[in-house]
């Protein structure tokens, strides 16, 4: 049952609510905070290069760094054995297996190699390589599995431009979602 | 078990109404189901009262118990009901945790039992000390303390997580030998609760050209992926607590992203940083690890969706029938596209079908458990459930989704990830002598 007061006080409720869906009605109880304080953390890196920091590396440079960091896990110059997956691999993929994936016959783009040894590698002591290292790593990697010449140097200009031989080889399964 | 008493259950289960091929029974039989099933009972077990044991006292019963701890656990008698490890030494690779299916009912996962995938071990985060930012594409840059976003309106959902590699060993060309919990495992439903994301986008501003939104975790291989906005506006949240309390630390304590009815390595954990961009970052985990190779050498990528799937729980793989009669065949069904419409269920290995009951309520992007009430005659019978959503979507049988997707050469590792987002039927085949295996049907 309805009486005139409670019909006001329904009507007046309606209102705050609409008033309620209003979009300044958030807590904005966020700190505001500019690029320059996300710097260190912000080492998000895309395909066409954004995000590259400054600095280079030469396979040269990186080979040393490999042996001293890399191969306990990843084996001898990369081609495995340890308990993490090789780097350098020459082979082809059949059938649907991942554990045929490598570098070479699937990474889509080179950018992927610098972000990942960045953010995550050593394993035991991410975020300890210099910008200049992860250069030299990745330029060691593209060239050992002879997707660069051993003499170019990566950086931010010439990293983005490696061409990876699997790149044009996805198919975007669900592009309403994206 | 004497024989007589077989004949005499046979006959008496003869008046439930059969639907499907093998003994299944019309999933209304359940509305009424204190009477058959007592009358199953009073037929079979206690036809004769002759053996019977006189009841004594136990000893439990007969002393004071133990004092009530501050944070209840478990029964010692149930220290077989808990997660399959596949890395216990924290040795320097991920690691994976799997939900023990058949030993669980309902549709909620124990927060001690949700399934988990570590890339770098479970981070120790001091939750006054954790921050998390948004930036990049955005109006205004804002950084969000714990203490902060537990002041927002907080809002609830039940939903599913499921690992993209769940299911994995199903891409086997023979059945593997193993249990729903090896199988399926990387599976799990909770209720999670938290703030929208689209609330806090809202208070950033998202600049026209964002298409996509980079997140990252605090762990140590700070685990990133890449989303669409479209997704963030949808229905996204940062979750705070699972199921009533604050996340687990292996679900992503002090918050993770949830994007309901998307592979799990997406939602990412102990969420630090969404930096919102005009491209995808291609990031190791998306380029590469979720990317699945198709038959003819190319690969899907941002498949996302963990479309709509449903296995059996009760009884499965390793568990053993005792002895013919009624049972109730039970399991969970779920699609990341939205509700479930109906589940069947087979007995003939998918000749006959049954439609079976659907425990209410029936939730979006969430676990449904089904039933079926079902007579063992005590011949090899294939027990399959078969789900469809709302949208249309229906799980494809093993034979459909092999036509696509392929399979393996030889049976895989079976802690290894081949291929994934496999969603296809499973059997489970029970032998005359009760034991229940996966087959192929």
């Amino acid at each position: 049952m309805s009486t005139p007061r409670s019909t006001l006080a329904a009507a007046a409720l309606l209102l705050m609510t609409t008033a309620g869906l209003s979009k300044a009605e958030t807590p904005h109880l966020g700190k505001p905070i500019d690029e320059a304080a996300i710097a260190n953390w912000d080492i998000s890196i895309l395909p066409d290069g954004t995000g590259l920091p400054k600095g280079s590396g030469t396979s040269a440079q990186g080979a040393a760094i490999f042996a001293e960091k890399c191969s306990a896990c990843h084996g001898d110059n990369g081609k495995g054995g340890g308990p993490a997956a090789a780097l350098v691999e020459d082979r082809k993929i059949v059938g649907i297996s991942a554990s045929q994936k490598t570098i070479k016959n699937f990474w889509p783009y080179a950018t992927t190699i610098f972000d990942f040894i960045r953010r995550a590698m050593p394993f035991t002591a991410p975020r300890s390589l210099s910008d200049d290292e992860v250069y030299a790593l990745t330029a060691y990697i593209l060239a050992e599995n002879k997707l660069i010449d051993a003499k170019e140097t990566m950086n931010a200009e010439t990293l983005p431009k490696v061409k990876m031989p699997n790149r044009d080889n996805f198919i975007i399964r669900f592009p309403d979602r994206i | 078990m004497d024989k007589s008493a077989d004949r005499n259950r046979g006959k008496r289960n003869q008046d439930l109404p059969i639907v499907a091929g093998n003994g299944l029974i019309d999933r209304r039989a359940l509305l009424g189901r204190g009477v058959i099933l007592a009358g199953a009972v009073g037929t079979g077990i206690a036809s004769s009262s002759a053996g019977a044991e006189p009841l004594a006292e136990d000893p439990w019963s007969l002393e004071v118990g133990e004092v009530t701890p501050t944070y209840q656990t478990p029964s010692k008698f149930e220290a077989k009901v808990v997660r399959t490890r596949s890395n216990p030494n924290n040795e320097p690779r991920n690691s994976h945790a799997r939900t023990p299916h058949h030993l669980l009912e309902g549709t909620t996962t124990p927060n001690g039992l949700h399934f988990t995938i570590n890339h770098g071990g479970i981070p120790v985060i001091d939750p006054d000390k954790h921050r998390f930012v948004i930036h990049g594409l955005v109006k205004q840059p804002l950084e969000f303390s714990l203490e902060a976003l537990s002041r927002y309106p907080q809002t609830s959902r039940v939903t599913f997580l499921e690992c993209g590699g769940n299911s994995a060993p199903m891409f086997s060309p023979e059945p593997m030998q193993e249990t729903v919990q090896a199988l399926h495992g990387l599976v799990s439903c909770a209720e999670w609760t938290g703030v929208k994301l689209s609330t806090l986008l809202e208070e950033t501003g998202i600049d026209p050209q964002a298409k996509w939104m980079v997140a990252e975790g605090a762990d140590s291989p700070r685990l990133s992926r890449s989303v669409p906005v479209k997704k963030a506006l949808d229905d996204a949240m940062i979750a705070l607590y699972q199921n009533g309390e604050r996340l687990m630390p292996g679900n992503g304590y002090p918050m993770r992203l949830l994007l309901p009815g998307y592979e799990g390595n997406m939602n990412v954990k102990f969420l630090r940083r969404i930096k919102l961009v005009e491209q995808p970052a291609m990031s190791m985990y998306e380029s590469r690890t979720y990317s699945q190779i198709l038959p003819d050498g190319k690969a899907y990528r941002f498949y996302f969706l963990q479309e709509v799937k449903s296995f059996i729980t009760n009884p499965s793989h390793g568990m053993a029938l005792r002895g013919p009669g009624l049972y109730e065949i039970s399991g969970v069904a779920y699609s990341g596209t939205g509700r479930i419409e109906k589940v069947m269920v087979s007995a003939d290995g998918g000749k006959s079908w049954g439609q079976a009951a659907l425990q209410e309520p029936v939730l979006s992007k969430a676990f449904t458990r089904f039933r079926m009430p079902w007579r063992w005659d005590g011949g090899p019978a294939t027990l399959q459930s078969r789900a469809w959503d709302e949208a249309g979507n229906v799980q494809p049988t093993r034979a459909e989704f092999v036509a696509v997707r392929g399979e393996l050469t030889k049976p895989p590792p079976i802690l290894g990830f081949p291929n994934q987002h496999y969603n296809s039927i499973t059997s489970w085949g029970v032998a005359a002598s009760g034991e229940v295996k996966h087959v192929y049907a």
